[in-house]
């Protein structure tokens, strides 16, 4: 094949698989946002047991990553920050880092990892299965019984991992910070509380909604574009990673830029 | 052979007309024309690859007409609002293939799972109803075991449960004693036959088991290759002079090739997917 029908049709495909996304995105929020004035309530029983599975369920994994991360931050920082004597410098450079990207990113990372595939492995399965026909020939929709209470879940739990994701990388940071940088633990988190601004937690947090967006619109769209068979659903598993990963760091980049440029001169 | 069923019960309640069906650029079913009485037992015949189970499919509202008319209780399917078709999906029942029991549930929450989300009942009536419906299924006292704990027979007592649970007008079946051993699946007829007996209802049952067919059908419906070769009663199949009929009910196998040539011809020519 020409490479430039190669580059054409790899191109529509994407936009085609985006459009996808978005549609199964847009669905997801109507019967979240709109659907419960329309005389489809929501059910939040499932949407608490998904919040368990997919948030709480991953806070020692997250929370070990998460500390380690901090812990990296704070050597690679202070490799650099020692030669100009700025040692004490490290906290703040791990308290930015954290909150601004690392935070909200490793979290994603984790989440897709448990959660992204997870989401593609069960509804793929219930598609061969065909439980999902099952589910239309009952009037049941199945986005609003599957993909919403995931939808809500990520929203709700995202945030609240990543908070907890920057206080661990904190905390990694303060290891270091008090055995290596002559830092008390008092004066490590007094040096973080200065350095950070409201705007480095917020943006982050704004992200990491973002990212669970993208996760829970991939893993449920690879797990309802699933073929026939046991192959196909480990297929299906592993492009939701995939695909999850990367789109993560696109949305990162954007957002990333989005904050850079509305900055101002802070 | 295609009598006239509107004499019957009165007005049917699926009416197909001039139905295709294709997937992509292969076209499965080539112009359907039949009527499935009220509170009758339709049985849809026909080998693998015949197009049945696309009809099956079809007639839930599962697959699209390519061209052609569904009409479900007066509706045509193509043209409803996915209101309307929720609607009518709420008096229907269907039983899948392999049961299709959503393996995060218990068989007493799946049974229960149309109740709770269609109707305003309290819980405790819904029990009350669960246990009903697994009784009339025979499977009293299974609620709480969870799908993978069942054997086959049992997976689709459980399904036909859930799909009675809104008590349907009609009750569509997919190869219901498909995979059971012969005492299971004449345990799954008897089932169905009861289902005629008791319950007011039209039931479409699509299988390759003969004898089960002639069991429980009060019309049969034979599809090959995605045409009708025949459509009446139990007794006017048995009577058909037909040859893929006859093949079918006398269940004699694709004749072999034996001449040389032939056998060469048929190693080494390109065959296209017919007979899939």
């Amino acid at each position: 094949m020409a490479v430039h029908v190669a580059v054409g049709r790899a191109t529509l495909n994407a936009f085609a698989y985006i459009g996808g996304l978005a549609r199964l995105g847009g669905r997801a929020a109507y019967f979240t946002f709109i659907g419960p004035f329309r005389g489809r309530p929501l059910r939040l029983e499932r949407a608490f047991h998904q919040a368990l599975l997919v948030g709480v369920r991953a806070l020692p994994i997250i929370s070990l990553i998460t500390f380690f991360v901090g812990v990296i931050l704070a050597l690679q920082g202070a490799y650099e920050l020692r030669r100009f004597g700025a040692l004490h410098f490290v906290a703040s450079a791990v308290a930015i880092s954290m909150t601004r990207e690392l935070g909200p990113l490793m979290t994603a990372i984790v989440v897709i990892g448990r959660s992204g595939s997870a989401f593609a492995a069960e509804i793929g399965t219930m598609k061969v299965t065909e439980e999902i026909d099952a589910l239309e020939t009952m009037a049941l929709n199945p986005v609003q019984f599957l993909v919403t209470p995931k939808f809500l879940a990520m929203v709700v739990m995202m945030p609240c991992l990543t908070v907890w994701a920057d206080f661990m990388g904190i905390m990694g940071g303060a290891l270091f910070g008090v055995s290596n940088a002559e830092f008390t633990f008092a004066g490590y988190i007094r040096a973080t509380i200065e350095a950070l601004l409201l705007r480095d937690i917020v943006t982050g947090l704004i992200k990491s909604v973002m990212f669970g967006m993208v996760i829970t619109a991939v893993g449920c769209h690879e797990g309802f574009s699933t073929g026939a068979g046991a192959e196909e659903v480990g297929r299906s598993t592993t492009a939701a990673v995939v695909m999850s990963i990367f789109l993560v760091i696109v949305v990162d980049l954007v957002f990333t830029a989005l904050f850079y440029f509305t900055a101002g001169a802070t | 052979m295609t009598d006239d069923p509107q004499h019957e019960n009165g007005d049917p309640i699926i009416q197909v007309r001039d139905l295709h069906v294709r997937y992509g650029e292969r076209e499965i079913l080539h112009g359907l024309n039949f009527d499935v009485p009220r509170n009758q037992t339709l049985v849809i015949l026909g080998g693998s690859g015949s197009g049945k189970s696309t009809l099956l499919r079809t007639l839930v509202g599962l697959e699209r007409p390519s061209a052609g008319e569904v009409w479900l209780k007066g509706k045509n399917l193509a043209v409803i609002s996915a209101r309307e078709l929720d609607d009518i999906r709420k008096k229907m029942g269907m039983s899948f293939q392999g049961g299709a029991l959503f393996g995060s549930m218990t068989v007493g929450e799946n049974v229960a799972l149309p109740l709770r989300e269609h109707t305003q009942l309290e819980d405790s009536t819904i029990q009350i109803v669960v246990r009903l419906k697994l009784e009339q299924v025979g499977l009293a006292g299974f609620e709480n075991y969870s799908p993978s704990q069942l054997s086959g027979g049992m997976k689709k007592r459980a399904a036909v449960a859930r799909a009675m649970a809104m008590d349907p007008e009609i009750l569509f079946f997919d190869e219901p004693s498909a995979g059971l051993d012969p005492i299971i699946a004449a345990g799954i007829d008897n089932l169905i036959v009861r289902l005629k007996t008791a319950f007011r209802m039209t039931i479409v049952v699509v299988t390759h088991e003969l004898a089960s067919a002639f069991l429980i059908a009060d019309r049969m419906l034979l599809i090959d290759k995605g045409n009708i070769v025949a459509h009446g009663t139990p007794q006017d199949l048995r009577a058909s002079t037909h040859p893929r009929v006859r093949q079918f009910l006398d269940r004699i196998a694709e004749p072999e090739v034996s001449e040389e040539q032939d056998y060469l011809q048929m190693l080494t020519e390109d065959r296209s997917a017919d007979s899939f």
